[in-house]
């Protein structure tokens, strides 16, 4: 399958990068590891009269400690995350969520900016960055501003990001020691996708919840963080009859997706086992 | 477009349309048919090669993103006639059947025997999971790689 023809600009700075963006507007479409984008434009899914190729862009590859923060270049693999020491000494749970997309080919070329810019809702990374409150910096001709992950995720393939805007890099704060946390995914068999995701992180004061954070990810056309089921476990004794009862709630009132993968009685299904478990393996029983 | 780059040692410079992609520069462009084309669509692995010390799908790379780059194919990976460790691995573990999948399976075994410590089998088997394989079941391609990786 070969996709649709188009011009190619291959900038060697962010800055001449952001004006080729502001230049071609919507008429172009930036490439990083292309792990999604190229697949899209073979299929002829999606065809742009101009590609702009950022994956030359070596000043947006670091994996760095600053300020309390990890910060990690857009253009980081996810092979790079998987295997970073940093990462896996303050945020193992990042790194085992890194190793669980895709495969070693896709993973040695698809990007961290690519994969949060993409917004699929079954992806992983994104419950996972929203349980660990990161924040990406996205950067225009106009100047940089930063974006919770949690007001990034608009819809399926579409973000807060504007028009002419690259998201430049990706800062986790360092959780506090005492907070662990979990992941896991119920991968389609066929694409690797999850059907279901879900991100916790735990914090307990003997058998207290001291503090709690659940994402979920394939369950609506955006991944979320479940304030809700949060805010009923914060201060309570954490024991099962709880975390069943809570439980109960995940995925009410919400447009839970059903297709051809799992219906969404399936998907509420899943997404409550993996809250249980992972309630239950964070607390230590 | 003008792309360079370095395959199994020789350096090309060719002028291919941008929407070429990696597999068919290699396999039309320079004859290099050992690169298989199984799914087209990113998900079987056969078109697997080595790009800068990296596994990748190359039915899933634009050619000019390999612009630069050090490739390695199948072709690539026996020196002076003889053998890389992965292909006599292969051979001695009866490590295929069709062969279809062989090349990819190769290339990126070559990459997991010169950068994984720990190749045991269930960290194999995960590892395996961008390269399908109709025939072998796994097990005998799993036994070869662990085969090469005593050897290198
Ligand atoms: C076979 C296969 C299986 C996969 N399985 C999984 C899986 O299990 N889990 C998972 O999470 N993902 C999976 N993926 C997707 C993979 O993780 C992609 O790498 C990722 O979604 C996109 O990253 P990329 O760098 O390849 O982006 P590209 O494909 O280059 O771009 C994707 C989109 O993001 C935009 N974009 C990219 N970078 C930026 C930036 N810095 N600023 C603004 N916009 C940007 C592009 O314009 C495009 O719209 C799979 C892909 C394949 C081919
Ligand atoms: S042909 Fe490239 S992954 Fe199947
Ligand atoms: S040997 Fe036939 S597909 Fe693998």
């Amino acid at each position: 399958m070969i996709p649709a023809t188009f011009e190619c600009y291959r900038p060697k700075t962010v800055d001449e990068a952001l004006s080729l963006i502001s230049q071609y507007k919507d008429e172009a479409k930036v490439l990083a590891g292309g792990q999604s984008l190229i697949p899209m434009m073979k299929l002829r899914f999606a065809r742009y009269p101009v590609i702009i190729d950022i994956g030359g862009l070596d000043e947006l590859r670091f994996i760095k400690e600053e300020d309390g923060k990890i910060k990690i270049g857009a253009l980081t693999k996810h092979r790079e995350v998987e295997k970073s020491e940093l990462i896996s000494s303050k945020i193992p749970v990042l790194s085992y969520c890194a190793s669980e997309i895709a495969d070693i080919q896709v993973r040695n070329m698809g990007t961290i900016g690519g994969s949060l810019a993409h917004a699929d809702p079954s992806a992983d990374f994104p419950p996972v960055m929203l349980v660990l409150e990161a924040d990406v910096v996205a950067k225009s001709q106009n100047g940089e501003r930063t974006i919770s992950v949690k007001d990034l995720f608009v819809s399926v393939f579409e973000t807060s990001l504007k028009e002419d805007e690259l998201l430049t890099e990706v800062q986790i704060p360092i959780p506090d020691n005492n907070m662990k946390f979990g992941y896991k995914k119920f991968p389609h068999p066929a694409t690797g996708f999850a059907v279901v995701n879900c991100a916790v992180g735990l914090k307990m004061n003997g058998n207290t919840v001291e503090d709690i954070r659940v994402a979920f990810g394939g369950m609506t056309t955006s991944p979320y963080r479940d304030y809700e089921l949060e805010e009923k476990l914060k201060g309570k004794e954490l024991n099962d009859s709880l975390i069943e009862e809570v439980s109960d709630s995940i995925g009410e009132g919400k447009d839970i997706i059903s297709d051809y993968y799992a219906d969404a009685d399936y998907r509420k299904h899943v997404a409550k086992t993996f809250f249980k478990r992972l309630a239950n393996e964070l607390r230590g029983s | 477009m003008e792309i360079s780059l370095t395959v199994n040692g020789e350096k090309h410079t060719v002028d291919v349309p941008p929407n070429t992609l990696l597999v068919y520069l290699l396999r039309e462009v320079l004859n290099l048919t050992g690169t298989h084309i199984g799914c087209d669509t990113s998900s079987c692995g056969a078109c697997t090669v080595i790009m800068n010390g990296k596994a990748v799908k190359s039915c899933t790379v634009f050619a000019f993103q390999a612009d630069g780059a050090e490739i390695i194919t199948v072709e690539g990976l026996a020196k002076n006639g003889e053998l890389h460790p992965v292909q006599e691995g292969f051979m001695e573990k009866h490590g295929l059947q069709c062969g279809f999948c062989t090349p990819g399976m190769l290339v990126l075994a070559y990459e997991l025997v010169n950068t994984e410590e720990d190749l045991s089998e269930e960290k194999l088997r995960k590892a395996l999971k961008g390269n399908l394989c109709r025939c072998t079941g796994y097990q005998k391609i799993v036994e070869a790689i662990q085969y090469a990786k005593e050897k290198v």
